[in-house]
């Protein structure tokens, strides 16, 4: 289902190949397409219809780069607006000038405040914080009972105390008696669970109100899940209307939920994601990263953010050089072939940039096999190339028998992979040679290696 | 204006479910009948923008963009057809045809074998309220003078057996539980010897929330159906998935995954008290033809209803 999403998008940009200036006809199909997509992925209606009058208006009129296809830049544009969305700031956490730091978590039902207060209380123990944790939910059965049991399995100190009638007044008991706990153990930062309530229960929405006079919260968290719907929007806005959230933890984002709601709610409250949960585990927080959820929204996986390392990394003037070698038929030297192996390696490990791609079409099942891939070949053939002279990289057909055991000598290497390596080089030669017809040398210069 | 477009609101008086569901989802203040009366205000025909901002609508309830094409598609065309131009039978058709998806849902519980117990399993990602729906469950079994067993299978999650003895204590049902990080298929095969044994009427099965994608954790629901099948034939007669209402458009692919490994025959959807819809069931009737069974609409052990197609697609507009 996700993986049309990009061939939807190919297919709509073949409309667009050929053309110059972007102008409002030639873009109204990729527009429709990245509509689809936003929606498909829960991203709030009226968030996209705004975000596609933006890209609209951005794009129209603007001539199209020669280093890219039309489609590209419109993406480009696309990607950009998202993150700008987001916001580029990766948030901290706002501590008080005077101890303790209240954090106040906020959230529907089942949103996973209290998991997330539990690995938020990790998190701060790793930094060399002292938090403190408290459950003010006296509604749900075994909710208080559970934030004990995390809290022991992280060792982080809790404060208990008594519940007797579950209504407001506890609640705000608890609150304070946990506050002077923190004063009297020095800890650092409260962390308040609350019950999980509905954003129209206005009962429950005013005690949130009467815990945050009381408390002085420097976080108001909203934890929600981001697998939330179209309603994300109403929630949101609901608790920040009458909450004044600072920050938001979109949880359960190990599923495969494309995530939507991010863009919807960070649109209504103008609050940074501050982290993201990724797992039951306690460790599995992690700050937020516009740019990954961008690409995860439009079912690209990490590519984007791979086309950045690579445009940061490629000598682009070498990478144009090359290309257009390549496409007038003077082929692709081992020279060649070696820059292209040092821009890799620059790019990180292997491991890594496989990671980064997106689980689908012809990079499916790729990840599973990323940690056998053995990161010292690089190394090795980097070592026999770099054992040539000037004369054989330019010209491979010289390199007989004895050049080879004397390059394999020179490497460290063995004459075998010598001419491993060179049967791999002679493949690739052809293989350029035939994308060189068929333009491939073009969409190489335009999309990989020249500049965005 | 309301009335107007859409006939009169009190014309029909019904029972319980409507007025819940109408207190429940008529709190929005965007509710879906708003937005169709917005849509239809402009023209009085039907033109291009009335169903663009149709579909605005439909899509804002979740259905999604599949659905809510396919929909409007054969609105359209009806529409044409019987050239209405009146929106009061445009609104009438539109609900028919959500109508004719939901009730396309043909997937059925298995039949148990009279003298052994039902067993159902309750299944679904973190945080959508398996645990309160089945404390709801035991209360409506309960009611009809059924004897029940609740089986704490989530040994997972922190206090989670804790939550649902409480609910035992509230509805007066006996849980059999393991300690915590138990084997799930060995309490669940202990509820189901002991409820053999005396003849239960309903064996009630809380399972962990998992993430559908996760394979290692769905394999271990296929474990627990093994394990139930081995003990009482048919067994589980009912597979349960629990939606919160909120959930977008991966509530498809959460009912597609849990229905390979778990093999759902119906659905429940929680939370119907806030603003969401839960359009997302009318797409998974439409692909999957699994029947929403009852909806969830408050915390209180009476907030289970048993879901009824037609004052669910009235609701959406009410």
């Amino acid at each position: 289902m996700f993986e049309n999403l990009q061939e939807k998008l190919q297919r709509a940009f073949k409309t667009l190949r050929g053309q110059a200036v972007l102008n409002e006809e030639n873009i109204q199909e990729v527009l429709r397409e990245i509509r689809l997509a936003l929606l498909e992925a829960d991203v709030n209606f009226k968030v996209v219809k705004q975000l596609i009058d933006h890209i609209q208006v951005k794009a129209v009129g603007q001539e199209v780069a020669t280093s890219f296809s039309p489609g590209e830049q419109v993406i480009k544009i696309l990607r950009d607006e998202l993150i700008e969305t987001l916001g580029r700031d990766t948030a901290r956490l706002k501590f008080a000038s005077q101890p303790p730091t209240v954090v106040l978590m906020a959230g529907l039902q089942g949103s996973g405040k209290t998991t997330t207060s539990g690995k938020l209380a990790n998190w701060l123990k790793n930094g060399g914080h002292r938090p403190l944790l408290v459950s003010v939910d006296v509604y749900r059965p075994a909710a208080r009972e559970q934030l004990k049991v995390v809290a022991q399995a992280i060792k982080a100190n809790i404060y208990e105390g008594e519940v007797g009638e579950a209504n407001t007044a506890t609640v705000e008991r608890l609150a304070k008696e946990a506050r002077r706990e923190a004063i009297n153990t020095g800890s650092d930062v409260l962390i308040i669970d609350t019950a999980g309530r509905l954003h129209i229960d206005e009962q429950l929405m005013e005690e949130m109100q009467s815990l945050k006079r009381l408390l002085n919260p420097s976080e108001i968290l909203f934890v929600a899940d981001a697998m939330t719907g179209q309603d994300a929007v109403n929630s949101a806005e609901e608790f920040h209307k009458k909450l004044a959230l600072t920050g938001v933890v979109l949880t359960k984002m190990d599923g495969d939920a494309r995530g939507g709601a991010a863009l919807s709610i960070r649109q209504v409250t103008g609050q940074p994601i501050k982290f993201i949960g990724v797992g039951e585990k306690y460790d599995a927080l992690e700050p937020f990263h516009p740019d990954r959820i961008v690409s995860r929204i439009l079912g690209m996986g990490d590519i984007l953010s791979l086309i950045e390392k690579a445009e940061q990394n490629v000598d682009k003037k070498k990478a144009q050089e090359m290309a257009s070698r390549v496409l007038a038929g003077d082929g692709f030297s081992l020279e060649d072939f070696r820059d292209q192996l040092r821009s890799v390696k620059k790019m990180g490990s292997i491991q890594n940039i496989m990671g980064m791609l997106p689980n689908v079409g012809p990079f499916a099942g790729l990840q599973k096999h990323a940690d056998k891939v053995d990161a010292k070949q690089l190394d090795r053939v980097e070592a026999i190339i770099n054992s040539m002279t000037g004369h054989e990289r330019l010209h491979h057909e010289v390199i007989n028998g004895s050049r080879r055991k004397r390059i394999a000598r020179g490497s460290g290497t063995s004459v075998q992979e010598v001419n491993n390596l060179l049967r791999q080089y002679a493949q690739m030669r052809k293989m350029f040679k035939q994308m060189g017809k068929a333009s491939f040398g073009r969409k190489l210069a335009g999309m990989k290696f020249s500049g965005m | 204006m309301i009335q107007t477009l859409f006939g009169s609101l009190d014309e029909q008086q019904k029972p319980s479910f409507l007025e819940r569901m109408k207190e429940a989802v008529t709190r929005t203040r965007e509710s879906l009948s708003e937005r169709i009366e917005e849509a239809v205000a402009f023209s009085k025909e039907i033109d291009r923008h009335t169903l663009d901002e149709l579909e605005a609508t439909l899509i804002s309830a979740d259905l999604g963009s599949p659905t809510t094409r396919e929909v409007l598609g054969k609105l359209r065309e009806k529409a044409d057809r019987k050239q209405i131009k009146n929106v009061d039978e445009l609104k009438r058709l539109l609900k028919e045809e959500l109508l004719a998806i939901l009730n396309t849902a043909n997937t059925r519980p298995v039949e148990k074998v009279d003298g052994t117990p039902e067993v159902i399993l309750v299944v679904g990602v973190n945080g959508t309220g398996k645990t309160t729906t089945i404390g709801k469950l035991a209360q409506v079994f309960r009611s009809q003078g059924k004897t029940v067993l609740m089986c704490a299978a989530d040994t997972f999650r922190a206090a989670a057996i804790e939550q649902l003895e409480i609910w035992g204590e509230r509805t007066g049902t006996e849980v059999i539980r393991t300690k915590a990080g138990g084997d799930p298929a060995a309490v669940l095969y202990d509820a189901l010897q002991v409820a053999t044994a005396r003849h239960t009427d309903f064996v009630i099965v809380d399972t962990a929330g998992r993430l559908h994608n996760k394979s290692n954790l769905m394999a271990e629901l296929e474990k627990m159906r093994r394990t139930a099948q081995r003990i009482i034939p048919g067994a589980p007669h009912e597979t349960l998935l629990v939606m919160d209402a909120t959930t977008g458009q991966n509530g498809l692919q959460q009912a597609r995954q849990f229905t390979d490994s778990a093999g759902v025959t119906g659905i429940v959807l929680t939370k119907l008290d806030g603003t969401a819809k839960g359009g997302v069931v009318v797409a998974i009737c439409r692909e999957l033809g699994l029947p929403v069974r009852y909806v969830g609409v408050g915390e209180k052990a009476g907030d289970l209803l048993p879901f009824d197609s037609k004052d669910f697609v009235d609701s959406l507009f009410a």
